[in-house]
């Protein structure tokens, strides 16, 4: 029992020692994830971000069509990597409207002509409320909204062309 | 993220700051740059040019209330107050208080609104929490995971004075 009371110590600093070093040796580079998923999508209305297409509201996902929100900024490189892939699920039938994250007219313009314009719908967040609403700690994050407004999956940060299958599923079984 | 709304910067190869989206061990590969083509020296260049830093910054300034306080003292108190307690989910060992972040900013601002329309702190950030979860939090609730958050100061005081007691009657005998 002294044996114990002597050595006690020792292995509780041992102990210390290695969850400390553990957490040294690999940080935690935490995602954070949306709680959203599984409940309504927040009531917005945002406005037009570039001329002839329509800005966004909450309510276009409530029309019984699963959709796709992207979150998404002229400004953001994975943004640009994605691309292709969103212009592959708009090929494939899918529906995406999306959230431009503190941009202008001009740049999301260009972005669009560069990268091709998958869009149906662009909402201008200006002050990224509606993505601190959507629980969306980064662009680009891509939320599939089933046909009744509620949140089914979240994309954290690019689509790569190894996702699109999941997403095509995912947009089928929100049906 | 705005930072985040970082960017990993492909051609740092694994970087790992708060904002990187791309996990350095999960996607390393796909960190990488595709393989270039070999237009040389014109193409890295331009390349290197569109991803400079300041790149993946936003193109609007920040909401006025970022960095602005609120005019009444009391309320930029209790503002501030609950900042210090609200994670910055960029850089994640910063309360949005003390980051740079871009989305700190934004969540500064998005308190700063609230605090001045007159909601209550704590409404606050349980509405940040049933979006982010209780990681947004400093502050955590009391639930099946964090109890012993709260149960073990008192376990360790407890056995700290019995531990005393004993030793101090060992003394006295």
């Amino acid at each position: 029992m002294k044996r114990f009371a002597l050595w006690a110590p020792l292995a509780i600093f041992a102990l210390l020692f290695a969850v400390v070093a553990s957490g040294l040796f690999r940080p935690a580079e935490k995602v954070v994830r949306s709680a959203m998923v599984g409940k309504p999508l927040p009531d917005f209305a945002l406005p037009a971000m570039v001329p002839g297409k329509p800005g966004l509201t909450s309510a276009s996902f409530r029309q019984g069509r699963p959709r796709l929100l992207n979150v998404f900024a002229s400004w953001c490189i994975p943004c640009i990597a994605e691309a292709p892939q969103l212009m592959r699920l708009k090929a494939m039938g899918v529906p995406i409207d999306a959230i431009a994250i503190r941009d202008t007219a001009p740049a999301i313009g260009g972005f669009l002509r560069r990268n091709g314009d998958p869009y149906e719908r662009i909402g201008s967040d200006r002050a990224s409320q509606v993505q601190l609403a959507l629980g969306s700690s980064g662009v680009p994050e891509t939320f599939v909204i089933d046909g009744r407004g509620i949140v089914v999956k979240q994309i954290i940060g690019d689509i790569r062309p190894e996702n699109v299958a999941d997403i095509v599923q995912a947009v089928k079984d929100a049906r | 993220m705005r930072g985040a709304n970082q960017v990993p910067l492909p051609l740092a190869g694994g970087v790992r700051g708060g904002a990187s989206r791309v996990s350095p061990t999960a996607r390393a590969s796909h960190a990488l740059p595709r393989p270039l083509p070999r237009a040389g020296g014109e193409v890295l260049a331009a390349l290197l040019l569109c991803i400079s830093p300041a790149f993946a910054q936003p193109v609007t300034p920040p909401a006025r209330y970022a960095n602005v306080q609120l005019a009444d003292p009391a309320k930029e108190a209790s503002a501030r107050a609950l900042m210090e307690t609200l994670r910055c989910l960029v850089c994640q060992g910063q309360s949005i208080a003390d980051s740079d972040a871009d989305m700190a900013a934004d969540m500064r601002a998005l308190v700063r609104e609230r605090i001045e329309r007159g909601e209550k702190p704590a409404s606050i950030r349980d509405w940040l929490i049933a979006r982010y979860g209780d990681y947004v939090t400093y502050d955590p609730p009391l639930s099946g995971l964090t109890w012993p958050l709260w149960l073990a100061p008192i376990l360790l005081l407890g056995s700290g004075g019995w531990i005393a007691r004993s030793s101090f009657r060992r003394r006295t005998r």
